[in-house]
This record gives structure tokens, C-alpha cells and sequence, in this order.
């Protein structure tokens, strides 16, 4: 028999075994990072609005934060530039042709153009990285989009005269708020005999952004 | 160490390209042997030869050493194209404003290192500048009239962008490849790279930018008056940057290309002027809708 040594060895049940079983216990924190899947869904978007809104006040008074250069996320960008294409929305014209940015040409316009601003930056030696960049680009569209909120409510009163200096204004304002919130975040990361050559590129970008808000006629 | 003798050679191509170009006609030396043993000594008098000049190129390209090394699919080639300051950029805005004779704008402004960021931007700007001063002027000509309403016209800014972008690299792809293929055929050795081209063409697009936003003011004589200081000069510094290529081929082709590159300029501010500024004497472009004319018509005279 080849196997005569080994039927002296058997393991049955009934031999006790000792020993330690060791459960390892994680601090409160750590099991909530592990148990997120369990945490109900109220939680999960909850944390992340409050994310989102803490980089909202983050570009009302722009100084350098880590919140949107580390945790960079795209929910804040998406929200603003839908809400922006949205709303440049309902001019009526006579023709198609003739009037404003459609909402496809406000969403390319904003994405495609934060797009090539970081490709800009990147190439020209800048340490950003691709996310981080459009995250930053994305947020600080928000003077912007609280100006056309502004615009439209200014609009109600009529289009000329008083209404067009307001708007006037408060785009010019916000269009600088805006490029000025983005360069503290932006310039740091370049070389400093470049900083001019991406800082142009930013502020061709919220002109456009601010001339599409200051142009947009409502329906007759 | 390294510094030094490469210091002399650059400094005596220039001086020698300097005294080539103001008189061409002048007798040449031609140096046997690759530049970088040139004697020393002999650095003030010499002229050098233009077959010498790709010998010259070549190996301070291969100094440089990125734009040999990295192959096309590596980002590292791209910043290669990017690899300028902000002076420089300005400096070369400046260069393609005042264009001088006997002032090559790729032998003497680029220095064999072209960048992509003048073009590129020199471009999106100019889109941008005349789509929004021919929405400007066509808002101040409808002013007049009773059932005017204003209308943003974004439209203009997809059509800017695709004329722009399409004169800007598709010209320059033709004039280079065409220079290259007689380039061949004559066995001449002088030429530029592609990527020169389009700087070169890119750069003289800017004097382009004041003049569209000059165009919101509705004088036609002032209009007419800005598009020929504008193609004077962006045409000079085509015309001057090509010129010595081509003077060496027949006379037909040299002056029938040069004529080519002049026209294609002028089509391009012409066809923009008409376009984005329409005024009351031009009849109508097909796509407008025909109310457009009317209320155009009554402001014709100032």
C-alpha cells in the first residue's frame, strides 16, 4: 500500500485545535471609508454637494486652496456650464441663423475651449495637471453664470438704455472676477517668463464666455 | 566650455547672413569641410556660402537635440513647439508689424526655432475679433431703421473659424510643398520646414486684429484705407520671407509664386471685409435674409 503511512494521520474533528483568531478592529473612520457602499444615498450626495459648494465659496474669495486643485472633481463645471448653455437658451430670433450660441455651441465652446487652455498650459512647460487645470477652469465660471442669472432678471425691465449699462457692468465685473479668480489658481504652476502666455489664452476665454452673456437678446 | 565656440559660430552665421542679404551679389567663399572646424581666427571676414547654411542648420539642430530625438506620438515633441517666452512672442508680433527689407522674418525673427503658440492663438483671436466687430458693425448700421432687433449672429464665429483656420494651415501646406518639390527639381538647398511656414503666415495674420476691430467704424474710404495698410504689410512680410527662395528659379515661377501668395492674402481680407462687414453699396451675400437690406440701404450716405 502506498499510502500505508499516511492512514496512520488523519484529521478528524474531534481533535481540538488551539490558537488565536485575531479580528482586526479598524478605527470609526476607517470602517466609514469601507462601508460607504452601505451608507444610504442620501449621505453619498450630500457629502459630495457639500464638496462642490465648498470650492463654490473657494472661487467667490480666490486665494490658493488645496480643495480644488487636490480633490479636483467635474460635477461643479458640468453643473455651471448646462445651467449657462441653458439659460442662453429662449432668445427667440427670426431665424435660426442669426442668433445666439446654441446649446451645442456653448457646451463645445466652454469644454473644447477649457480643453485646449490646459493643452496650452501643459505645453508650455506648466506642472498642472489635465483635471486639476479643467477643474479650476470649469468652477470659476460661476461670476459668470451668476451674472447672466442677473442678466436675465435685468432684462425683464426692457433691453436699453439703463438695462444695457447694468448688464454692461455686471458682465465686466464678473469676466474679471472670473479671470483673476482663475489665474491665482493657474499662474502658479507655470514658468515665470511664461505666465503672460497662458494667463491671454484665459482671458480670451471668459471674453468670449461674457460676450455671449452681454449679447443674448430675449424674445420680442 | 561647450559655450564658447558655439557662441562664435552662431554670432558669424548672422553677421554672415546679414552682409549675404543686403548684397547678394556679393563673391562667396565657400568653406570646405563642416562648419564646426572653422578656424577660430577667421571669424570676422568670411562670407559664407548659402550651400553651407544646411550644414549649419543641421548641426545646431542636433545641439538642440529635442526636436530630433522624440518621435511624433510623444508630448515631448509637441513642447518642442511651444518653447518660447513671452518676450519672444512679443518681440516676433512686433518683427511681422514693421517689416523692413533685407529683414528675412524666418531667417531673422524665428532663428530656426518656429513655435505653434503665435500662430495658433494669433488665429483663435482673429476668429473671434471679426466675428464679434461684424456683429458690432452690423449692429451700429441697422440702428437707424424701425424694425430693427438685435441679433448676436453666432453663426459667424463656426464660419470665421473654418475660413481662419483653413487659410492658415492650408496655404502654407501648399506654398511649402510646392517650394520643396522645386526645391528638388532645382537642386537648390535652401527651404523652410513646414512648421516654419505656417509661423510665418501665422504671424503676419496679426495685423489683421486691430484692423477688424478698426472696421466697426462705418467709414467705407477709412475700410478701404485699413485693408490696404493691412495687406502691405502682412503681404511684405510673406513677399520678403519668400522672395529669396524663389528669386533663383526662373523668372516665370518666381514671380508667378510670389504673385499667388499676394492674391491668396488679398482674397483673404477682402473676402473677410465683405462678409462680416456688409455695407449698403455691396449687394447682398445670398445667405443673409432678405429684410437685411433694406434697413442697410437707408443708411447709405453719412
Amino acid at each position: 500500500h502506498h499510502f500505508a503511512g499516511l492512514s496512520d494521520v488523519s484529521i478528524s474533528g474531534d481533535i481540538p485545535v488551539e490558537g488565536e483568531i485575531n479580528v482586526p478592529v479598524g478605527t470609526p473612520s476607517q470602517d466609514k471609508e469601507y462601508s460607504t457602499l452601505d451608507e444610504p444615498v442620501k449621505d453619498t450626495i450630500l457629502r459630495d454637494l457639500k464638496a462642490v459648494g465648498k470650492k463654490f465659496v473657494h472661487v467667490m474669495y480666490p486665494k490658493k486652496s488645496s480643495a480644488l486643485l487636490r480633490d479636483w472633481d467635474l460635477w461643479g463645471p458640468l453643473l455651471l456650464c448646462v445651467t449657462l448653455a441653458l439659460m442662453l437658451q429662449g432668445g427667440s430670433v427670426d431665424s435660426k441663423e442669426d442668433g445666439g450660441p446654441q446649446f451645442a455651441e456653448v457646451f463645445v465652446i466652454i469644454w473644447f475651449g477649457s480643453v485646449i487652455i490646459t493643452l496650452n498650459s501643459k505645453l508650455l512647460g506648466g506642472t498642472i495637471s489635465f483635471f486639476q487645470s479643467l477643474c479650476v477652469l470649469g468652477y470659476c465660471i460661476m461670476p459668470l453664470t451668476v451674472a447672466m442669472v442677473v442678466c436675465r432678471l435685468v432684462l425683464l425691465g426692457g433691453s436699453w438704455g439703463f438695462s444695457f449699462i447694468v448688464r454692461l457692468i455686471v458682465v465686466t465685473a464678473s469676466f474679471s472676477w472670473s479671470t483673476f479668480a482663475s489665474t491665482a489658481f493657474l499662474a502658479d504652476c507655470q514658468p515665470p517668463n511664461r505666465k503672460a502666455l497662458v494667463v491671454y489664452p484665459v482671458f480670451l476665454f471668459y471674453f468670449v464666455i461674457g460676450w455671449m452673456i452681454l449679447t443674448f437678446s430675449p424674445s420680442a | 566650455t561647450m559655450a564658447s565656440p558655439d557662441d562664435l559660430k552662431f554670432q558669424e552665421f548672422e553677421e554672415a547672413t546679414d552682409l549675404l542679404l543686403a548684397d547678394p551679389g556679393a563673391s562667396t567663399l565657400s568653406m570646405s569641410g563642416s562648419s564646426s572646424t572653422a578656424p577660430a581666427g577667421a571669424t570676422g571676414d568670411i562670407k559664407l556660402d548659402m550651400s553651407d547654411d544646411e550644414g549649419q542648420e543641421e548641426s545646431s539642430e542636433l545641439l538642440r537635440g529635442e526636436k530630433q530625438t522624440s518621435g511624433f506620438w510623444t508630448f515631448e515633441y509637441y513642447q518642442s513647439f511651444f518653447n518660447v517666452d513671452t518676450m519672444q512672442v512679443l518681440d516676433r508680433v512686433k518683427r511681422s508689424l514693421v517689416p523692413l527689407p533685407g529683414r528675412n522674418f524666418i531667417k531673422h525673427t524665428l532663428q530656426s526655432s518656429p513655435d505653434l503658440y503665435g500662430p495658433f492663438w494669433i488665429c483663435v483671436t482673429l476668429v473671434f475679433s471679426l466675428a464679434i466687430s461684424g456683429n458690432l458693425s452690423t449692429f451700429l448700421n441697422s440702428l437707424g431703421s424701425p424694425d430693427y432687433h438685435y441679433r448676436p449672429q453666432f453663426h459667424r464665429v463656426t464660419i470665421a473659424a473654418v475660413v481662419i483656420f483653413l487659410y492658415a494651415w492650408l496655404v502654407p501646406l501648399g506654398v511649402w510643398g510646392f517650394l520643396t518639390w522645386r526645391q528638388r527639381e532645382e537642386r537648390q538647398q535652401s527651404g523652410y520646414s513646414f512648421l516654419e511656414t505656417v509661423c510665418v503666415y501665422g504671424y503676419s495674420l496679426f495685423i489683421y486684429i486691430p484692423t477688424s476691430v478698426l472696421w466697426i467704424l462705418p467709414f467705407e474710404w477709412l475700410r478701404w484705407l485699413l485693408i490696404l495698410v493691412a495687406m502691405v504689410i502682412s503681404g511684405s512680410v510673406l513677399v520678403l520671407t519668400f522672395w529669396p527662395v524663389v528669386r533663383d528659379d526662373t523668372q516665370v515661377t518666381a514671380f508667378a509664386t510670389v504673385a499667388t501668395i499676394v492674391v491668396l492674402h488679398a482674397l483673404l481680407s477682402i473676402g473677410c471685409k465683405m462678409y462680416f462687414f456688409q455695407t449698403a453699396t455691396r449687394t447682398p451675400v445670398p445667405t443673409l435674409a432678405p429684410n437685411h437690406t433694406a434697413p442697410q440701404l437707408t443708411n447709405k450716405t453719412h
